[in-house]
């Protein structure tokens, strides 16, 4: 078995440097690497890309780097829950490419897949679809999407083993399997580091040939955006 | 008149016995408050649950556990949970039956425009436009006019589009329309709103055959 045990987040984030291409898994703050985010937010690495569904709230998840004003751009499908990033934007700061999330989700599994580019009828007819190749298919436009090209991608898992093997728990689970082995590096933390061998081969949902480096997260806070309630009768 | 519940009770009713279903953010999210129980239903949220139950018990709540408006969910008996990928399959492969979702205009050919307000508000589209772009069936769930009285239902969208020629039905806070050979056709209309109350609130081209009837609930 390879082992792919890392120490913690700064051993994990070894060659990161300014001006380089991550994805991010996590939908809203469900799901973040959190331990991966607060290494990049101490390293201070400038004008980087991020590729992740959304950009965190002001005081945390993304938002943590975009208040140090490390991100250049930013390619996510949803923004809307950040004041300080919609500031940046609008002042021209940060450089912004929204997609559609099933495209996002996609470009991500195509990196992962050696898939250069494929066909999706999401977003024809839009600003989207403006300056993309089109073609009809059976009666239907669909725009030509590319794979991503990045850098790390930084994961976040519920299990983990020493071979890179990840099981994911609930809808943390989101954009997180999709960027594994879509980088040139893939960064795991897990919320349970075990030996290979414990977790059952049965229940893996990434296979540890998509992760290079994997470590046992910390003070995980996964904090709670909408935390929205039935009353009891 | 009606309000959002009424809104998401009278598309309630358009879901049908054995209906996956994707519920967007905001009137239609109330849906599933409304639906019968005695059919077979299962909502879909884009984030990756198939199952999704109502919102939990306070202590119960799992940071783990939330749908695509960021809220804290339960998940019912037979859920499933699945990547972001899996999900927009689902989506794009037209394995759900029925889509639901909230615009700022529509078109009387059926486009949709949710996304943006150029200079003012770029939240982004987030699964919208997948959806919109492979859905079979997709239900707006609207206020028919904006808070200044205007039109919300156009001859033409004026904001960036979500989908181009594909919404089918509107239910609005006055009416039923459907959306047919390039015009809105009145089908229904909310108690105690008149047809020329409809008329004055629609800029688009409307069809009004016969008697309207009221929405029945």
């Amino acid at each position: 078995m390879i082992n792919k045990t890392v120490a913690n987040a700064q051993k994990a984030c070894r060659g990161v440097e300014d001006g380089m291409t991550f994805m991010l898994g996590g939908f809203g703050l469900c799901g973040i690497p959190e331990n991966a985010i607060a290494e990049l937010v101490r390293l201070d690495v400038k004008k980087v890309t991020c590729i992740s569904n959304n950009a965190g709230v002001d005081n945390f998840g993304l938002g943590l780097l975009l208040q140090k004003r490390q991100i250049k751009k930013m390619i996510s499908s949803y923004v809307g829950e950040n004041a300080e990033f919609e500031r940046q934007m609008l002042s021209g700061e940060l450089d912004v490419e929204l997609i559609p999330q099933g495209t996002l989700a996609q470009r991500c599994l195509a990196a992962q897949s050696g898939i250069p580019a494929f066909y999706t009828p999401a977003g024809y007819g839009t600003e989207v679809g403006e300056g993309k190749e089109s073609r009809d298919f059976n009666g239907k436009m669909h725009l030509l999407e590319h794979a991503f090209k990045a850098h790390f991608s930084f994961v976040k898992a519920w299990k983990g083993d020493t071979a890179g093997n990840l099981i994911f728990k609930g809808t943390a689970r989101n954009f997180n399997p999709n960027m594994c082995g879509a980088a040139k590096i893939t960064v795991a933390e897990v919320e349970q580091l075990v030996p290979a061998g414990e977790l059952d081969p049965n229940q893996i949902h990434i296979p540890g040939i998509f992760v290079q480096r994997i470590f046992q997260g910390e003070h995980y806070q996964k904090r709670i955006e909408q935390r929205t309630l039935r009353q009891r009768h | 008149m009606l309000d959002k519940n009424q809104i998401a009770q009278r598309i309630a009713q358009e879901v049908k016995e054995g209906y996956y279903v994707n519920l967007g953010i905001g009137i239609p999210t109330l849906v599933a408050n409304f639906v019968r129980d005695d059919i077979q239903v299962e909502f879909q949220s884009e984030n990756g649950i198939l199952g999704m139950g109502p919102f939990p018990f306070e202590g119960e709540e799992d940071a783990d556990l939330i749908n695509a408006g960021k809220q804290t969910i339960t998940a019912l008996e037979g859920a499933s949970y699945f990547d972001s990928a899996t999900s927009f399959s689902m989506i794009r492969g037209q394995h759900v039956d029925l889509t639901i979702l909230g615009a700022m205009e529509v078109s009387q050919n059926g486009d949709i425009a949710n996304w943006k307000i150029p200079g003012k508000m770029v939240k982004g589209m987030g699964g919208a436009m997948d959806l919109v772009a492979s859905a079979q069936n997709i239900i707006v769930a609207m206020m028919h006019t904006n808070r200044a009285g205007q039109s919300k239902l156009l001859k033409q969208c004026s904001l960036p589009l979500t989908g181009v020629s594909c919404v089918k039905k509107i239910v609005s806070n006055l009416a039923v329309l459907e959306i047919i050979d390039g015009k809105f056709k009145l089908l229904e209309r909310a108690p105690g709103v008149s047809v020329s109350e409809i008329q004055q609130a629609t800029l688009g081209d409307l069809i009004i055959e016969g008697e309207i009837p009221q929405m029945k609930f």
